[in-house]
């Protein structure tokens, strides 16, 4: 009862903080931006342990932090080899095929109407599809190897990568494209110096959703057959052994991979389109 | 017309690769029974074949080709072939089979009618909870600077999370406290729909101008007025745009809920379909969640036109 208690004053003393802080005089300050969520976050974590602890939840049900941090810090060979059986070979391949693939593409589709016509529709209309589905039927085709799980990512990410990359390249204005013509530039010149630059911010938001599907694609995919490693293999197994601490250190990866790959692609963003209105500040 | 053709020739064109793809997909087993029918197959044992490329073995085999489109459990299933596996387990199974709708009452546990039935129950379910607490998370955002320092981070990074990693462990934890059925599937679809809905909702109710504000300020307008007169009819294109994403991503969390606890649904389906080798049974519940999917996106697409129309928002 003591530790229940003790996590309603964890809270109370968080939310007083954060209030303090947001609604403060730095409220503006960079320090306090980063500050505030990262209260809201320990503070989070500190009212589970001390919930689970204190109410008695059992193990197999919910694992309190400190329990999934032994088991993430004691497995760290098991979960690296994960990492890379799911992340590095079966997502990173599929992203960057995918990706890739899907901006070839729209240069494609981009120089015929027809084409765009006929695509774009089809493109919009499987992007909404759940393509997670086509899991056990590549599983089938590619064996249980990496191989299944980056054909998943392909196709998962292949639509999405499509619509955008498309969106971005027909987003310049008839003034802008008539200047081109002024100079006489050639279709690649144009392509190099106004739309490839134009289309920056649609192709990385582009990026940006498809680092989440490659990782859901990846992991679901492994749900319908794996090698004895890998993210979805873990948390599938473990889960039939009641190891609940082990599924929260492979989620933990997870996670972790999922908002390092988000994190840089959106760094790379702010690099390269600096010159946006989004990207300038202000709210 | 001018805008059906295209989609028509490129539609015909995915049907032409399609039938093209099934025979080379399909070799194996087609040489196979060739082979064992009595004819003369160019490598004569399967071993052999196994080693070869499938383009090889069509090119030296042209005239056995024959069965490519109606095997029994095919590597790739003809194009006819799942429309005849959708007909058989939707119509034909409703209305001959013996636990079908006509001659048992109640919808066949084998039809896949039964099954999307199940999958857009949890869907919708979750849908709507995910949905009812965006919004209200997106109010609270915007009138509380706290909520939107401290929540909205911590919800941009809870998507990069591949949240369905979670799905067979939220599943497998409700049912072991006696939660099971419908719930912990519209859990993840609740989980998965949130977020499209927080982002679009808080643009949204961020979206009238400074002089609208000023306008409700010198009416004296409370808190509660400025959210329902102004910023909740102003957010309402924003919140379509949103329902639109958040309803496929829960039909996703839905089929994906299906898949650790085998009790219906077309995330069963497939499973069973890949355990068995019924290929045309996995095509059949894959083009079954994606009319269902279809459907759901056209109906917000409708109600987003009629709504936009009746508050005179549409162009």
């Amino acid at each position: 009862m003591m530790l229940v208690l003790a996590a309603v004053a964890l809270w109370a003393a968080g939310l007083a903080l954060n209030l303090r802080l947001a609604n403060g005089p730095a409220r503006d300050h960079a320090t306090t931006r980063l500050l505030v969520p990262l209260i809201f976050g320990a503070t989070l974590i500190g009212i589970w342990e001390l919930c689970v602890r204190g109410l008695g939840v059992p193990r197999v049900i919910l694992p309190p932090p400190s329990q999934i941090a032994q088991t993430f810090a004691a497995n760290l060979p098991l979960l690296w080899g994960d990492f890379t059986q799911t992340i590095l070979k079966g997502a990173l391949a599929g992203y960057v095929i995918g990706c890739s693939a899907a901006f070839v593409t729209a240069l494609i589709i981009d120089r015929s109407p027809f084409l765009r016509a006929g695509l774009m529709p089809l493109g919009n209309f499987m992007a909404a599809l759940p393509i997670v589905g086509t899991a056990p039927i590549l599983v089938m085709w590619f064996g249980f190897g990496w191989q299944s799980k980056a054909a998943v990512v392909v196709l998962m990410v292949f639509f999405p990568m499509l619509v955008n990359c498309v969106a971005g390249l027909s987003d310049t204005t008839a003034m802008q494209r008539d200047l081109m013509r002024t100079y006489a530039a050639s279709w690649g010149q144009t392509l190099l110096k106004l739309r490839l630059p134009a289309a920056l911010p649609f192709i990385f938001n582009g990026l940006k959703i498809c680092t989440t599907l490659a990782l859901i694609g990846a992991i679901v995919a492994e749900f319908f057959g794996s090698p004895t490693l890998g993210l979805g293999f873990r948390i599938s197994t473990s889960i039939g052994q009641l190891d609940l601490g082990m599924v929260w250190a492979a989620i933990l990866v997870a996670a972790i991979a999922g908002t390092l790959t988000y994190g840089l692609a959106a760094l790379v963003e702010k690099r390269m389109t600096f010159w946006h209105p989004s990207q300038r500040g202000g709210r | 017309m001018s805008r059906a053709l295209p989609i028509l020739t490129m539609i015909a064109a995915v049907i032409a690769l399609w039938y093209a793809a099934a025979v080379p997909m399909n070799v194996q087993e087609v040489l196979t029974r060739a082979e064992r029918a009595g004819a003369e197959v160019s490598p004569p044992t399967a071993v052999e074949r196994r080693d070869q490329g499938s383009w090889s073995l069509v090119l030296k085999n042209t005239g056995l080709l024959g069965e490519s489109w109606s095997l029994d459990r095919p590597r790739l299933p003809a194009p006819h072939q799942v429309v005849a596996e959708l007909y058989t387990s939707t119509v034909d199974e409703e209305l001959n089979g013996r636990r079908g709708l006509v001659n048992s009452g109640s919808l066949s546990n084998r039809s896949l009618i039964y099954h999307g039935l199940v999958t857009l129950n949890a869907t919708l379910l979750g849908f709507l909870i995910g949905t009812g607490l965006g919004v209200l998370l997106a109010i609270g955002i915007v009138h509380s600077r706290v909520m939107d320092m401290s929540v909205m981070p911590w919800a941009i990074v809870s998507q990069t999370v591949p949240i369905v990693a979670l799905a067979p462990m939220i599943i497998v934890v409700l049912y072991s406290v006696g939660v099971q059925g419908v719930i912990p599937k519209a859990v993840i679809s609740a989980y998965l729909s949130f977020f499209p809905v927080v982002v679009g909702m808080v643009k949204g109710l961020r979206s009238p101008d400074a002089m609208q504000m000023d306008l409700m300020h010198t009416y004296n307008a409370d808190k509660a007025t400025v959210l329902g007169k102004l910023r909740l009819p102003a957010s309402v294109p924003y919140l379509f745009a949103s329902l639109k994403i958040a309803i496929a991503a829960s039909l996703v969390g839905a089929i994906v809920g299906e898949l650790p606890v085998q009790k219906g649904g077309l995330g069963a389906r497939m499973l069973a379909g890949s355990y068995y080798g019924q290929t045309a049974q996995i095509w059949a519940a894959l083009f079954m969640a994606a009319a269902l999917a279809a459907l759901l996106v056209w109906a917000i697409g409708a109600a987003e036109r009629h709504t936009l129309r009746r508050m005179g928002m549409s162009q």
